[in-house]
């Protein structure tokens, strides 16, 4: 029997962790708005007097800021595209079709999963130099287009769809190919989602892999820039904030417009070793 | 039987067609470098010259001890320290997890609203990033950083957080668990506790057990395979971690004090280019992690996925 004056106790304290959570975002938004020579450290002044764009238009105007911004966009996007895609084809053949050397393989897809990324990112450094990919958008976009996670994860849930409706499909004429486009994908929108979120925002935040294979300032993405910043520009923070606002904005919506998709995904993206 | 064979092998290569796009991807950036690495553990190489089959000339100076001036001492002495560093870090485990647990026993109920604060503490584990690494410096700055105005207002003297030696690891547990409270971990022990049948408390409280007896005698028990969960995994991430935020922050000073393995790894293999050091460093990482993944396959409840 829950009292009012518990009730009362529990929203306070859900309040006092929400404002916990939301006010370094805040305080980012604000400190982006102030003039560069305002007191930036006066928290008194949480809405600036003064609020006005000038290191957003600074940031636009004297740096590489919106080639960067399109570089992350392209990259990320491309690799959302690709991953989600590779993987659901992937993820068909293993949940839905029998093929020679079939278990084994998802057994090494499995195996792999525990490995940490600093062990096979060496080497495939190394790989990407042979082909002479290094400090081109192919090193940083390809090796992310195939995931052994992703693929495990749709598989799972594929393995989930009852075969009644696939059966009508295949009585009906309906190849592999239909079979996959037709009724799979769109029974598996969630899971889609979810991964495209997922790996949306993974790729958004990389930060060590495109610092290792690119070196000119034209392929930076977003991490790569703002974390180079202070050595490019000098330390200002107000720009700075405003480059930071930029990066996690989009994050920001992404997971707004996602939030109903993904709650079941977290879940699963919990397991991911 | 021709036909059936032809059929076989038909539906062997339209199979293949399907896995080929992800699995050659596999081979070329998963697989094939794991065993590379094993390979390239055993030479000396700087990439611009020759490699130099070595055996396990690198394992034995990461992990070797030899006797100088009459002292036993570690031959790399950077990696124990390094190492030391990454378990430190470690103490925002249990931290995160009492925090996680707390949160989710306030979310465990039917209130209005409740979705909205669930997705209000998740933002920063979806949101996080160099933005937000780069606002703690901000927040953490000893002279301007609003953290220490606070603490000065209130009166008491703000420590040199991120800038000092002792004191950049522990800033970097409160910032990983304000990153991570209301995240992940906290969704798994809310759905753990809302799987604690209820008849379980109706019997306690009919025995006369306080709350606080009640969390202990019954809550804490039956969520031990979600926490058991969530520690191995937490290590697991652990042992990886640290590179984001030591780079865009400290780049791993001062003194080293917040340099990580992976930091490590990342420093010979990219900046000074020992190629066959730095994979030598990822394997024993490596092995570390596969260690904690078979305690988990051994001890590990129905919640072992991975």
């Amino acid at each position: 029997m829950p009292s009012k004056y518990n009730t009362f106790m529990v929203y306070c304290i859900l309040c006092l962790i929400g404002i916990s959570t939301i006010f370094p975002f805040l305080w980012m938004l604000m400190t982006s708005l102030k003039d560069a020579n305002a007191d930036i450290s006066n928290f008194s002044e949480l809405l600036p007097v003064t609020m006005n764009l000038d290191n957003y238009r600074y940031i636009f105007a004297e740096t590489d800021f919106f080639r960067v911004f399109l570089n992350s966009t392209f990259v990320t996007v491309s690799i959302t595209i690709g991953q989600v895609f590779t993987s659901s084809l992937a993820a068909y053949a293993f949940a839905r079709m029998k093929f020679f050397g079939r278990d084994r393989i998802f057994l090494g897809y499995l195996m792999t999963l525990m490995i940490p990324g600093a062990v096979t990112m060496i080497p495939a450094f190394l790989i990407l130099r042979k082909i002479g990919w290094i400090d081109t958008y192919w090193a940083l976009i390809i090796p992310a287009l195939f995931s052994a996670y992703g693929t495990f994860m749709l598989r799972q849930f594929f393995m989930s769809l009852p075969a009644d409706l696939e059966e009508a499909a295949r009585i009906d004429g309906c190849s592999h190919w239909g079979i996959y486009w037709h009724v799979i994908l769109p029974l598996s929108r969630n899971a889609l989602l979810t991964l495209g979120i997922i790996t949306f925002m993974g790729s958004w935040k990389a930060l060590m892999w495109p610092l290792i294979v690119t070196h000119s300032s034209k392929l930076y993405t977003l991490p790569l820039a703002l974390s180079r910043f202070n050595e490019m520009n000098g330390v200002q923070w107000t720009i700075l904030m405003a480059g930071s606002v930029i990066m996690t904005l989009p994050m920001l919506l992404i997971f707004m417009f996602g939030q109903r998709f993904f709650t079941k995904g977290i879940m699963i993206g919990a397991v991911k070793g | 039987m021709q036909l059936i064979k032809k059929s076989n092998i038909q539906r062997n290569v339209v199979a293949w067609g399907y896995l080929f796009p992800n699995l050659s991807g596999f081979l070329v950036f998963t697989l094939i470098p794991v065993f590379l690495a094993f390979a390239l553990s055993l030479f000396r190489w700087d990439i611009f010259h020759a490699p130099v089959f070595v055996g396990l000339d690198n394992f034995r100076d990461l992990l070797g001890f030899s006797w100088r001036d009459g002292v036993l001492a570690a031959n790399d002495p950077e990696f124990w320290q390094y190492l030391g560093n990454t378990l430190f870090l470690m103490m925002g485990i249990p931290l995160n997890m009492l925090v996680s647990l707390l949160i989710a026993m306030l979310l465990n109920r039917k209130l209005r609203g409740i979705g909205f604060f669930r997705t209000v503490f998740y933002l920063p584990t979806i949101c996080g990033g160099v933005g937000l690494f780069l606002l703690w410096g901000f927040i953490f700055a000893p002279e301007i950083g609003i953290m220490n105005k606070v603490l000065e207002a209130i009166g008491i003297p703000g420590p040199p957080w991120l800038t000092d030696y002792y004191w950049a690891k522990p800033t970097f547990i409160l910032i990983g668990l304000w990153g991570a409270m209301g995240g992940t971990n906290m969704l798994l022990y809310l759905a753990g506790l809302q799987s604690i049948p209820p008849e379980l408390y109706e019997a306690a409280r009919v025995d006369g057990a306080g709350k606080f007896q009640q969390f202990i005698c019954i809550t804490v028990p039956m969520l031990s395979p979600t926490s058991f969960f969530i520690f191995i995994m937490g290590i697991i991430h652990g042992f990886q971690g640290g590179f984001n935020a030591a780079f865009v922050l400290t780049q791993g000073g001062p003194a080293g004090s917040t340099t990580t393995l992976s930091y490590y790894i990342y420093n010979h293999a990219f900046q000074w280019f020992n190629m066959g050091y730095a994979a030598a460093i990822s394997l024993v990482l490596f092995a570390l992690v596969l260690v904690i993944t078979i305690v988990n396959w051994r001890f590990g409840g129905k919640n072992n996925a991975v």
